[in-house]
């Protein structure tokens, strides 16, 4: 399954709802693109909605990671929400997860950027 | 079963559907399968980029073996080939925000032997394995890699 990216803005934040698989290739370039995208409208604060991201590869892990780093070179922040158990296992197997502030609640996400 | 793949991105989705039929034919689980699957596109991925670095005139060989213990997973390129000791460790502090160099490293995590040793092409040749799930077990019979959930920031 190809992966989808859609935004809103919720309290001042933007929320990416991702879905299906960010890996090599199509799915890893989207999420790039979109993360670029909201730098050049000067959307720094944001939140990525993972509910329905169910499979992500190293390529997929290390755009991910481009992207946090992108964002807070920006001065901004960029934060997880919603992590499936596999991509939950993952980053918990790289260590990301001392990396990424991760939610599984969106109110309490969107208030943590206050 | 042998194959030879194209070095493009879509050999990747081509070597994990194709290493997951016979993973699922071997009776191997879901969670197995899973790491089987990501261990393929993560061989295959290092021999497109690293190996033989993304040059379309080069080829990637896939093999798979099953034997009575175990499904046999190589996968050789034609590059230079390359030593594990020289990989990066990407859980050191310094490597947490590389945005790569994590390939190996869940090879390693979700098989149960990996090894690269030269190819006969001049180039790395991975191997790897999972052992077959026992009879009437629920398939996942490797690592575990349950973990807690984090605590919510």
């Amino acid at each position: 399954m190809s992966l989808r990216a859609t935004y809103r803005e919720a309290a001042g934040v933007t929320v990416v709802d991702i879905g299906g698989r960010i890996t090599l290739g199509e799915g890893s370039a989207l999420l790039r693109k979109t993360i670029r995208e909201l730098l050049e409208e000067q959307r720094t604060l944001i939140l990525l909605n993972l509910a329905d991201v169910d499979y992500i590869d190293s390529s997929g892990i290390g755009e991910l990671v481009s992207a946090y780093t992108g964002v807070k070179n920006r001065g901004g922040n960029l934060k997880l929400l919603h992590l499936t158990k596999k991509v939950h296992d993952l980053l918990q197997l790289t260590k990301l997860f001392t990396v990424f502030e991760v939610y599984s609640d969106e109110s309490t996400a969107l208030r943590s950027y206050k | 079963m042998e194959v030879t793949l194209e070095t493009q991105v879509e050999s990747v989705n081509l070597a994990e559907e194709m290493c997951l039929r016979v993973a699922e034919a071997a009776g191997f689980g879901e969670d197995d399968c899973y790491r089987i699957g990501m261990s393929v596109r993560e061989g295959v991925i290092n021999a497109f980029h690293y190996g033989n670095e993304e040059r379309p005139e080069k080829k990637i060989y896939l093999a798979l073996d099953l034997t009575p213990e175990k499904m046999v997973i190589h996968v050789l390129d034609e590059g230079k080939g390359f030593d594990l000791r020289g990989v990066p460790d990407p859980l050191a502090e310094e490597n947490l925000l590389s945005t790569s160099g994590r390939g190996i490293f869940l090879m390693r995590a979700f098989m149960d032997e990996f090894q690269v040793i030269p190819g006969r092409t001049g180039g790395a040749e991975i191997i790897m394995s999972k052992r077959l799930p026992s009879p009437g077990s629920a398939g996942s019979n490797g690592k575990s890699h349950n973990v807690e959930p984090k605590k919510e920031s």
